[in-house]
């Protein structure tokens, strides 16, 4: 059997959308009008970017003046291999910055050529993205300010439409592994061959395999047991409304809980090659498998089940999963 | 309160881990822990874990390893989406509430799959900071520079910190990163993100760790020498960076007072310092002194699993202290970016 690691790519979004309040909401509002926007706390000060609550004493806080567009950097690194979605797709410094009238800093990009060009204390101004929507990136990020530039502070905006909520999608990339026992459960599936595991304590076989027996709480490799591709439905339902994710369904169909014989747990399988309505708990099925050219390292090579014909399943064991009560915990 | 101990520790740190899943390969950890003091999974009577969706890639990942343990019939059970250590913190608390006499708590956490800067930049605040991507080593050299250029540590300090990491991480065969390098070497080092150099890096691992705890008597028939939790406290900073100060913990050091950290002498410290920087802010903050040995194992420095990390510093303290290497030692654990939150626990001999 080949050693070499099965991989799939599997990349993780969430499209989030983000409520922003009356303090975050006007900060962006004031973004998308060209203004930055900071918050006073109760000692005078004032942060920026702003928060609805004071995070060192828990004030509520709801008192926004402009600040300047020039501030100090107060710390830096570089970056000299930007990933996609950062301010600026060459080479660039990140930095804290103060905006003059704030007291707190902010983080974001600065470009300049090299890191040599950068030091604590330098004077940056901000540059504004052309098109803005009222985000953080309508900062497009800071250049180098020249010692005249001031970045008077705008005017509160007013009589405009208040930014309500904000876009901050999520998008992660992974390359996915299966592990040991999914390995040899995928491989097998392209010879049409159906792996699963056997529990070293009770003999029980679980089938998809995940390598381990939750009856047990030992692992079940290196060996996995072959099935085969017959069995009984234990349950199943009709699906009569569309399913967006699955627009290869049409309904009505049937979702079956799929007992291979000589597993001792079902599975979801499709019911093929019968009328919903004739489908009933015992009936005896048998795989439909993809034609043999098509067959892949993969659980969809199994199309559905189809009735074989057979005398129904007398099903009169429902508790083949468990074990007799152990000694109590301590 | 109810003396606790830690009675029993196994841990795997590998720099990638892509042949098992994570549910087979801690497996044969929680085995290993449970076989080391004799105890079946129904004879625990809780069971704590820590993992992250987010490096897994995965939501309600934690149920695959929750089968693992074997929880048939149903067990007592919970879980953290954070390091271990909080897991650990949680059954100390179960164990407290005297319900229950044993705990089992495990973590893990696979950080090859994805991007783990990236993951890591999720964390950050979702309006301002995230939307920029920042990773974890940008965030983190922003707080070294503040801490060289206002003179709190040097670079040859820095150096010093990452060349002993590797020196002790010699003999610890759960390390990743334990070739010798001298401090010169170290220093003449490119910057990896200026000013941190490669070797003020945590070496990324793939693992988990599994922990036995067991109270008053009970932790004295499992264990020959069990390693007390004399005292554990858990701080947080806050999230918005432009209000910290980043040259110091101030979560650390409470919650190092809270768990009596200075009330005597400290032979080991396992401190979850994942840049040398976090060593140099933990070891002030924690007001740890030159008869304190840091990081006998070389540290999360030398091997840094995700999630498992914290847990990992307990049990490497808690192992030196059954073995009598050590009569009394400080274990911490951190999360967030710059050591925003940390836990603190201090273990004894006796």
């Amino acid at each position: 059997m080949s050693d070499e690691v099965l991989t799939a790519p599997l990349v993780l979004e969430y499209p989030f959308t983000r409520t922003t309040g009356p303090v975050i909401g006007a900060f962006l509002t004031g973004l998308r009008e060209g203004v930055v926007l900071g918050v006073k706390r109760t000692d005078g000060s004032v942060m920026c970017p702003p928060l609805e609550y004071d995070p060192i004493t828990s004030e509520s806080l709801s008192e926004l003046v402009p600040v300047s567009t020039v501030g100090t950097v107060q710390t830096w690194t570089w970056n000299g291999d930007p990933r996609p979605q950062q301010p600026f797709s060459q080479p660039f410094a990140w930095a804290m910055i103060t905006l003059d009238g704030a007291d707190t800093p902010m983080l974001h990009g600065v470009m300049v050529d090299g890191p040599d060009q950068m030091t604590t204390g330098m004077r940056v101004e901000l540059v504004w993205r052309a098109e803005r929507e009222g985000h953080i990136t309508d900062i497009a990020g800071f250049l180098p300010a020249v010692d005249s530039a001031t970045g008077e502070p705008g005017a509160l905006p007013e009589g405009v439409e208040e930014v309500r909520s904000v876009r901050t999608p999520i998008r992660m990339e992974y390359t996915y592994t299966p592990g040991r026992a999914l390995s040899q459960y995928l491989r097998a599936m392209k010879d049409k061959r159906i792996l699963g595991d056997q529990c070293p304590d009770t003999g029980q076989v679980f089938v998809p395999p995940r390598g381990v027996s939750s009856i047990a709480g030992k692992s079940t490799l290196p060996d996995l047991v072959e099935l085969p591709d017959t069995g009984y439905i234990e349950s199943f339902n009709i699906t009569r409304v569309p399913i967006k994710m699955r627009p290869d369904l049409t309904p009505p169909y049937v979702s079956a809980w799929i007992v291979l014989d000589g597993a001792s747990v079902g599975f979801m399988g499709l019911g093929m090659n019968v009328e919903p309505e004739e489908v009933r708990v015992g009936m005896r099925v048998r795989a439909v498998w993809k034609p043999d050219d098509e067959l892949e390292m993969s659980a969809q090579n199994i199309l559905g089940w189809e009735p074989t014909g057979e005398a129904d399943e007398v099903i009169d064991d429902y508790s083949r999963v468990g074990r007799p009560q152990r000694e109590g915990a301590s | 309160m109810r003396d606790v101990a830690v009675v029993a520790f196994a841990q795997r740190q590998e720099s990638k881990i892509n042949t098992e899943s994570e549910v087979e390969f801690m497996v044969p950890l929680m085995n290993e822990a449970k076989d080391a003091v004799g105890l079946t999974q129904q004879q625990i009577g809780f069971t704590c874990s820590g993992s992250s969706d987010f490096l897994a890639g995965q939501a309600f990942s934690f149920v695959m390893t929750i089968d693992g343990t074997g929880p048939v019939p149903p067990i007592s059970e919970s879980h953290v989406e954070q390091d271990g250590a909080w897991a650990l913190y949680e059954a100390w608390v179960k164990l407290q509430c005297g319900e229950v006499d044993t705990a089992l708590v495990y973590s893990y956490g696979k950080s090859s799959p994805g991007s783990l800067r990236d993951v890591l930049a999720t964390q950050m605040d979702p309006y301002y900071v995230a939307p920029l991507w920042p990773d974890a080593f940008a965030i983190e050299a922003l707080a070294a520079r503040l801490l060289l250029e206002r003179g709190v540590v040097s670079e040859q300090q820095l150096a010093e910190i990452a060349s002993r990491s590797r020196e002790h991480a010699a003999s610890n065969p759960h390390a990743i990163r334990k070739t010798p390098k001298s401090v010169a070497d170290i220093l003449a080092e490119d910057y990896a993100m200026a000013p941190l150099r490669p070797s003020d890096l945590p070496a990324s691992a793939d693992g988990g760790a599994v922990v036995v705890l067991a109270a008053g008597a009970r932790a004295q028939e499992l264990c020959e020498r069990p390693a007390w939790i004399r005292g554990i406290d858990h701080r947080s900073d806050a999230h918005t960076l432009g209000v910290r100060n980043l040259t110091q913990s101030m979560s650390a050091r409470i919650a190092a007072e809270k768990a009596g950290v200075g009330t005597d002498k400290i032979d080991i410290a396992e401190l979850h310092a994942p840049f040398s920087t976090s060593e140099a802010v933990l070891t002030t903050a924690l007001g740890l002194g030159d008869d304190t040995v840091i990081n006998p194992s070389g540290g999360a420095q030398a091997a840094h699993t995700m999630m498992a990390s914290g847990l990992i510093r307990i049990g490497e303290a808690a192992q030196r202290i059954s073995r009598g290497d050590a009569d009394r030692a400080v274990a911490t654990a951190t999360s967030g970016p710059c050591l925003q939150q940390n836990l603190v626990a201090v273990l004894e001999g006796e």
